[in-house]
């Protein structure tokens, strides 16, 4: 590699589990301009997690960033922490990744770590979308669990439940009993893969039923997120969908890529320069504070963000208020 | 007596007036808190929907504050809304609350009952002195919509984040205080002007607008919602409402007392998705999105409580009129254990796509 700085734009996706990076060099020659990612685990310090990320950049290369976009859970937070230009929920983002991967997508199925999305597109344009409701059962740290709890690697979960013959049926309705079912199947005496097959045969009825409840899930179907990796939910959405499913080869960071590219269309159309706070975010040490706020009957729960002892951004306010 | 309410939005300015002519003194509770809802999930069957608990939640708040009294509307049609007040007369005595129970509602068949209500209601005798204090809850009633309406018109074009929020707040403390129905419409006169002042005048941007429409204690009382309509506003659309509290209370209890039906219309707009009355709110909310769809919006949120049938049963019904209308329409449900991280990517993916629609449209 050589020591001039390249180009590039950094999108972030804080999610519940996992803290995606991306640089992306719309330059690229090569169909996937993205020039490195990384996937984090969040573990509940997404402060710590950023820095760590950027350390991580800083020594895959020389970069020059020209914009920031962060989008996920934690969109906010991260925003403020790297000065980004762009903060994105989501839904947006995904889809714009999506797009620019293949302008004809018109669906878009997304499971990550506690939420699961779909996306409907007519036209490039997003027309409907909806999300898991109130429970979290069929995302992404269901199979963590499960994988866990059966001690095997993540990975190994969909190769395995491909192998099988005779898939179980396990009740996806909620993660409990689903897990219960799980057990009871295999005291039965069932073996592993049947069960790892029915388990995911059931994730991908379950989110049919309650993500996709009725709607049209028209070609090209993009099938992103973490859970994407597992080949055996794949082939179960093939299956029910009776369609092709298409999974990007940036699958698990498409969050990231679509917050990046609204990065550069928004520099791009205000004709302005990058928000970007630098690597000297690095040595920063970031605190935050959470208070009550009593000037009004509201009593909102503020959240503070502090970089050395400097004031930098303050959330929470239903008011829309920042003081 | 002492007499404590539930909130359901501003309206709390009308009932402390309503409370005073009759001859109280109103206790009204503080605006609901995390702690109004901890205090009513406390005591409330674990199942039973978000409105019940955080009603309860404000009866002990008011209860707390000195009230001796507690104050409800129930009665049959609107929902199980109608026996909540008889529930949480049960659930109040039991957790040693010794207090008096007045449930408002049009009679069915127990007129003794209804007519010993009123008495313990009307407690003031000066008929001519009720009559005046009727007109003046009836005016601060439709000025405090009215202000709403306002804010909800210029909180996507305010030049400074948060300046219309507070600006309604100080508005509507005044509101409060006034006690003639001329100084409220001065009230609301002013305002006008002085809002000219706060909105940006070179925003020529297109503002979406969306319509809100759904079970009505969540549409109105903003803790409920949280505080959808100001995070719309902030989002930058402005927020069109197809319910009217003033309005809901006509059909429902001056209507039913006149032997009139609110319905008619309602199924008349709704025709082709349902046919008639189910309970709640159901009804409205098809309707109205049949309407709102005609209209020249550029979106419609539906909003209901987790477990509100009517409301269920509507939700059903939309991708319906969303499709047939072409006009997107999402329905969201709220539960006191749902986070308020997914309620904003919804709503800011929902403006998303609104916005790239309507540019895509121009």
């Amino acid at each position: 590699m050589s020591n001039e700085a390249r180009n590039v734009y950094l999108g972030v996706d804080v999610g519940s589990v996992s803290t995606n990076f991306i640089l992306l060099d719309p330059h690229e020659k090569e169909d996937n301009k993205i020039v490195w990612k990384q996937y984090l685990r969040t573990q509940g310090a997404p402060l710590n997690t950023l820095q760590r990320g950027l350390k991580l950049m800083n020594e895959s290369g020389v970069w020059n960033i020209m914009g920031v976009g962060t989008t996920g859970s934690g969109r906010s937070l991260a925003g403020a922490v790297l000065g980004a230009d762009v903060v994105k929920n989501e839904i947006t983002a995904h889809a714009i990744a999506a797009l620019h991967e293949n302008q004809q997508v018109q669906t878009i199925i997304e499971i990550g770590g506690q939420d699961s999305k779909l996306i409907v597109l007519r036209d490039g344009v997003v027309v409907d979308f909806s999300m898991n409701t109130v429970c979290a059962a069929g995302t992404g740290s269901f199979l963590d669990q499960q994988a866990s709890r059966l001690e095997l690697p993540l990975g190994e979960f969909g190769n395995l439940a491909l192998k099988s013959i005779n898939p179980v049926r396990i009740a996806g309705r909620c993660t409990v009993f689903a897990e219960s079912d799980m057990i009871h199947k295999q005291q039965l005496g069932h073996g592993i893969e049947d069960i790892l097959a029915g388990l995911c045969g059931a994730m991908v009825r379950n989110y049919l039923g309650n993500v996709a409840r009725g709607k049209k899930l028209e070609p090209v179907i993009f099938f992103q997120g973490g859970v994407a990796a597992n080949k055996a939910m794949q082939r179960f959405f093939r299956e029910e969908l009776n369609q092709e499913i298409y999974v990007p080869i940036n699958y698990d960071v498409m969050g990231a890529i679509g917050a990046a590219w609204l990065a550069k269309e928004k520099l791009e159309r205000e004709e302005s320069t990058t928000e970007f706070l630098g690597m000297r975010l690095l040595d920063s040490t970031f605190t935050n504070k959470s208070y009550e706020c009593t000037n009004c009957p509201n009593n909102c729960e503020i959240v503070e963000l502090w970089c050395d002892g400097k004031f930098v951004a303050r959330w929470g306010a239903r008011c829309g208020s920042s003081s | 007596m002492k007499i404590t309410f539930p909130h359901l939005g501003n309206s709390y300015i009308a009932i402390e007036t309503l409370l005073r002519t009759l001859g109280h003194e109103p206790i009204t509770p503080p605006l609901g808190t995390r702690k109004t809802l901890e205090l009513g999930s406390k005591i409330s069957p674990e199942h039973t929907c978000l409105p019940f608990k955080i009603i309860l939640g404000n009866m002990l708040e008011g209860i707390s504050q000195g009230a001796d009294t507690v104050m409800m509307i129930g009665g049959w049609g609107p929902c199980r809304l109608g026996y909540y007040g008889e529930i949480q007369r049960i659930l109040l005595e039991e957790s040693g609350n010794d207090i008096e129970f007045i449930t408002l509602e049009v009679p069915r068949k127990d007129y003794n009952k209804a007519w010993s209500t009123m008495r313990k209601v009307f407690s003031c005798k000066n008929l001519g002195a009720i009559y005046k204090g009727c007109q003046l809850t009836k005016a601060k009633m439709d000025v405090l919509e009215r202000l709403e309406n306002l804010s909800l018109y210029c909180r996507p074009r305010e030049k400074i984040p948060g300046a219309i929020s507070s600006f309604l707040d100080k508005k509507l403390q005044e509101l409060r205080q006034v006690s003639s129905i001329k100084d409220c419409y001065l009230i609301y006169e002013n305002s006008e002007k002085e809002l000219e002042d706060l909105i940006n005048p070179n925003n020529k941007r297109r503002v979406p607008r969306v319509g809100f429409l759904g079970e009505i204690y969540t549409v109105v009382e903003p803790f409920a919602n949280l505080n959808i309509e100001t995070r719309l506003g902030h989002l930058g659309v402005e927020v069109v409402r197809t319910i009217s509290l003033w309005e809901w209370l006509q059909d429902h209890i001056f209507k039913k007392i006149m032997g009139k039906s609110h319905i008619e219309p309602l199924a008349k707009s709704a025709d082709g998705y349902l046919r008639g009355f189910i309970g709640g709110h159901g009804l409205e909310s098809v309707a109205h999105s049949v309407e709102l769809a005609k209209s020249n919006l550029d979106g419609i949120i539906h909003i209901l409580p987790l477990s509100c049938n009517p409301e269920i049963i509507a939700q059903g019904i939309l991708p319906k009129i969303s499709s047939d209308y072409e006009v997107p329409i999402m329905s969201l449900v709220i539960d006191e254990h749902a986070g308020e991280t997914g309620f904003q990517t919804r709503l800011e993916a929902f403006v998303d796509l609104m916005e790239r629609r309507l540019y895509a449209r121009v």
